[in-house]
């Protein structure tokens, strides 16, 4: 399944400075695995400790992950997916991983 | 692209105004939103105040789907967070470890606003400006420009 991918300003230094790579896979975690073949060192932005950063968001067509199976999340050809870090931080810690 | 680091945030006085009304609406929960404007302009022009979805006077979140529709709206407009602002409602207007850990758009000029003094009340606040990049603070000046400054800067 060919999908586009969408990068974030922040993690362009690991696509040459492109703001949308292709991607392949049938599950987001596919897709993940191989925007990592070609651009190393990107997974380990998006993924820690087998899940989903917890201040990383991940869309597939417009749709938060969280809320249709995470990395399990399937993708067809033409999808679009999205990664936005999240707009988050406060006087306190926050719950979760960073 | 070429980096537009500046030392110092240029912000119009409606701007200024609106994002200090924000942060003293919301309090004692932290106030927070974007202020975008042209892709490599570094100049902060539509200011959009963003929903905390944490609701919490100590952490601030920008709900998911609310943060998918603005960087569409701006990717379809060619902008940028010039601006990405939100209040401290106890605590000094300098970055925590949580909001150095958490900034992740090296263009942006980070504002902080602290309402600990007069909460919803009217009254001056401390309103600082910071550039985040890989952890690192540095704060900057913040000039306030009145509209017809602004006017003739541009001639």
């Amino acid at each position: 399944m060919a999908v586009e991918v969408r990068i974030p300003t922040i993690l362009r230094t690991y696509t040459g400075g492109e703001k949308a790579v292709p991607g392949e896979g049938a599950t987001l975690s596919e897709v993940i695995d191989h925007l990592e073949n070609n651009h190393p060192g990107l997974k380990e932005r998006l993924i820690d400790e087998g899940d989903l950063r917890r201040f990383v968001n991940v869309y597939v067509n417009d749709e938060d992950v969280r809320f249709t199976g995470g990395l399990g999340t399937s993708v067809k050809d033409g999808d679009q997916v999205v990664v936005l870090p999240a707009v988050a931080g406060g006087q306190a810690e926050p719950a979760g991983r960073i | 692209m070429l980096s537009t680091l500046a030392d110092v945030l240029k912000i119009d006085r409606e701007t200024y105004d609106a994002i200090i009304a924000h942060a003293k609406r919301d309090h004692p929960d932290e106030a927070c939103g974007v202020v975008a404007g042209p892709e490599g302009s570094d100049r902060p022009e539509r200011f959009v105040p963003m929903v905390n979805a944490a609701s919490s006077p100590t952490f601030y979140e920008f709900d998911s789907t609310e943060l998918l529709k603005l960087y569409r709206h701006m990717d379809d407009r060619e902008e940028e967070p010039v601006v990405v602002y939100h209040s401290h409602t106890a605590t000094e207007a300098y970055p925590s470890r949580t909001d150095t850990g958490l900034a992740m758009e090296p263009n942006a000029h980070y504002v902080l606003v602290s309402t600990r003094e007069h909460g919803n009340s009217d009254g001056p606040v401390e309103f600082r400006s910071y550039r985040i990049i890989d952890g690192d603070v540095t704060e900057e000046e913040v000039d306030v420009v009145d509209p017809h400054e602004q006017l003739r800067s541009q001639d």
